[in-house]
């Protein structure tokens, strides 16, 4: 194997031709958009992959979590019990009682896989950012926020600062500086899973969710 | 073994099927038309284009310094990078990490290097069970076909077809012919194989040379599915899929899903840069990446040819090619098909075999001005002509000279020898317009489906010397 990879960039390195390397990166500059107009595009753009958006505030969004979670009748809703929304989760479940039963796991997700797999209706999650522009959040999966919360079950809850929201992908990389270290995943999600391989015809929840509920908080 | 009759004879079958073609027109005219409207400003398309195409180049320009740096930040987030330079070294080496884990089957997102290795079949053959899990390769593969398109492997198949597939496989589910409820059967079969499979394989969309980052890009959600649940997953790759910079990627993600399917941004983009780190919860324990040359180090020794490794697999040429959505993509009997297909592909197998594809097409242009990364297709589709003609000794490795005929040379030798010699072709010209009526009306093939062309009664210099313009 090793000698393959000898091989290789021995025969790059003797192949390169010489071309003369390129002058000046091009750049392409965009306007800047205030918030307003980054709200705007990333409502319509979820709408247009059909993503539901609720326009919510600090206060009210465990609530409304607690109230779209029922109007779908799920029998339950998984939370990460160590993650940032876990507190006002808890504390929106004890006020009222409610048909959906919040449940969380510690352990590592392989001791309690066929429950994810079979018996989760929905999960609900941070997100740390995300982008106007196309409409997408930003998952940074964490050791309190495991990668499979927003994959596996068919119900995934987005929670999202609206303050987070930047123009452009580029933005978002630059503005939070990725290049200084990259978790162990980084996941965008814009909108529901969803697939045309039969006669172009879009359908949706294939493999990930099937439904993609984002709560922004103004 | 010459492919030419062969090719033919697949144009032939796809040309007489109705409802191939059908299937073809509609789908690439709506891709067309969605990668239009997805790109509303075109000034800002070519700046993105020219853009797309510089950190390409620029990539290959550094590719082996990239690629060492990509093994050394893979392997210190723990990533193990597996070097081939054949699909035989690249297949035994995913054999090699199935044996370790003692697996005997494994999970598959969509890949068209594992294609290119013809990797399912290898496995099986060494008693593993192999499973697509994107939809359209889900289906060709239960057909047993290879997919026509790269990123619609199944578009060649309507509703019915897969219906009648489905209730031959699966005689269990209701026969039904509705798009969701197909699409609906198919994740509750793969839903318990995600479930079970041990080892999950991905190809590479790009890989990040700065921070060791593989990058996937998907809409079904198989993909993270492969590389998430599984205890091991593997990523295979072409040497030329790496970037230089993280701030790459958004320009070239900018690019690619409006090129491929007119999405502003597909429902998923996965970024790995490890396995499963101490104490989190969930992902592979193992990540391996291989990278495969499999010929590419040789495209790129030729400065020209070498910009078809720009290509970031979108599929636009193909979908904006006239040849391509009229024979679809089996008929073209390699991996890739289409006009990138057709340049990238004889290079790899040869010339001697795979000469006729540059040859099916129109060189009207549409490829080249579709590419986000502006590969010149239609010059390189040229080049390859001339290659396969020229006038060498043929050559072993990529098929050289192997197309030249005495006939054909002759000809072409006799043209410019007359367009060399004014008296000659005068005279030339005299005769053919003078006796134009001697023209048979059967002219071969030619006139199978057309009429024979008239020769007009007099020459263009002939014309112009009339209405008076002066012969410079």
């Amino acid at each position: 194997m090793s000698n393959s990879r000898e091989n290789i960039l021995q025969r790059l390195r003797r192949g390169r031709p010489e071309l003369p390397a390129a002058t000046g990166e091009i750049q392409i500059d965009s306007l800047a958009w205030d918030l307003e107009q980054r709200i705007n595009t990333f409502c319509d753009r979820m709408a247009s992959v059909k993503a539901e958006v609720h326009m919510v505030t600090e206060g009210d969004w465990p609530t409304k979590l607690r109230e779209l979670a029922a109007d779908r009748q799920l029998s339950n809703l998984l939370y990460a019990p160590k993650g940032p929304l876990a507190a006002e989760i808890e504390s929106a479940w004890t006020e009222n009682d409610s048909c959906t039963k919040l449940i969380t796991r510690e352990e590592s997700v392989d001791e309690w896989k066929q429950e994810l797999f079979y018996q989760v209706d929905g999960a609900v999650t941070s997100v740390r950012s995300g982008i106007a522009e196309v409409g997408t959040l930003i998952l940074w999966p964490t050791r309190e926020e495991p990668r499979t919360f927003s994959l596996v079950p068919p119900v995934h809850f987005a929670v999202l600062k609206a303050e987070n929201l930047h123009h452009t992908f580029a933005d978002a990389m630059e503005v939070e500086q990725w290049r200084q270290g990259m978790p162990t995943n980084v996941v965008l999600i814009s909108g529901p899973s969803k697939s045309a391989d039969i006669e172009q015809t879009l359908a949706y929840g294939v493999h990930g969710p099937t439904e993609l509920v984002v709560l922004l908080v103004r | 073994m010459q492919q030419k009759v062969e090719f033919e004879q697949r144009v032939h079958k796809a040309l007489s099927d109705s409802q191939l073609r059908q299937n073809f027109r509609s789908t690439m005219d709506g891709l067309m038309a969605k990668r239009s409207q997805a790109f509303p400003d075109k000034e800002r398309l070519e700046k993105l284009r020219l853009q797309g195409a510089q950190i390409r180049a620029n990539a290959l320009l550094k590719l082996p310094e990239l690629l060492e740096q990509l093994e050394e930040r893979c392997t210190a987030n723990g990533i193990r990078v597996h070097w081939a330079e054949t699909v035989e070294q690249a297949n035994q080496a995913v054999l090699k990490i199935m044996q370790d884990h003692n697996a005997t089957n494994l999970i598959k997102g969509k890949s068209m290097v594992s294609e290119e290795m013809e990797l399912n079949h290898f496995l099986e053959q060494h008693g593993i069970e192999v499973l697509e899990s994107d939809l359209g390769e889900f289906i060709v593969q239960l057909a047993g076909e290879p997919p026509s398109h790269i990123v619609a492997p199944a578009i060649h198949k309507s509703r019915q077809d897969i219906a009648r597939l489905f209730q031959e496989k699966f005689p269990d589910i209701p026969y039904s012919e509705d798009v969701e409820t197909l699409t609906r059967s198919a994740r509750d079969i793969l839903r318990r194989k995600f479930y079970e499979a041990s080892i999950g394989l991905s190809g590479v969309n790009f890989a990040v040379a700065e921070t060791g980052t593989i990058c996937l890009v998907e809409n079904e959600g198989n993909g993270r599915m492969c590389t998430t649940i599984p205890d091991v997953h593997i990523a295979v790759t072409g040497i030329e899929k790496v970037v230089e910079k993280l701030s790459d990627i958004p320009p070239l993600m900018e690019l690619l899903p409006r090129s491929a399917t007119g999405q502003h941004i597909t429902t998923y983009f996965n970024m790995i840069t490890s396995p499963r780190k101490e104490g989190e919860k969930d992902g592979p324990r193992e990540v391996h990446l291989v990278l495969l040359d499999n010929g590419r180090s040789s495209i790129y020794e030729d400065p020209e040819l070498m910009e078809s490794l720009r290509c970031i697999r979108c599929g636009a040429c193909m979908n904006h090619c006239p040849v391509y959505a009229r024979i679809g993509g089996h008929a073209y009997g390699t991996t890739i098909p289409g006009p990138i297909g057709s340049v990238i592909e004889p290079q790899k197998l040869g010339l001697d075999r795979f000469g006729v594809l540059p040859t099916a097409s129109t060189l009207c242009g549409a490829c080249g001005e579709a590419c986000p990364v502006r590969i010149p297709l239609p010059k390189l589709l040229n080049r390859l002509r001339f290659e396969q003609v020229r006038d060498d000794p043929p050559d072993n490795t990529m098929g050289k000279g192997s197309q030249r005929s005495i006939r054909e040379s002759l000809v072409w030798n006799l043209w410019s020898w007359a367009n060399t010699h004014p008296a000659l072709y005068r005279l030339g010209c005299l005769f053919l317009t003078r006796l134009r009526g001697l023209v048979p009306k059967q002219l071969g093939v030619w006139t199978r489906v057309r009429k024979a062309p008239a020769i007009a009664p007099k020459t263009l210099h002939e014309l112009a010397r009339e209405m008076g313009i002066e012969d410079e």
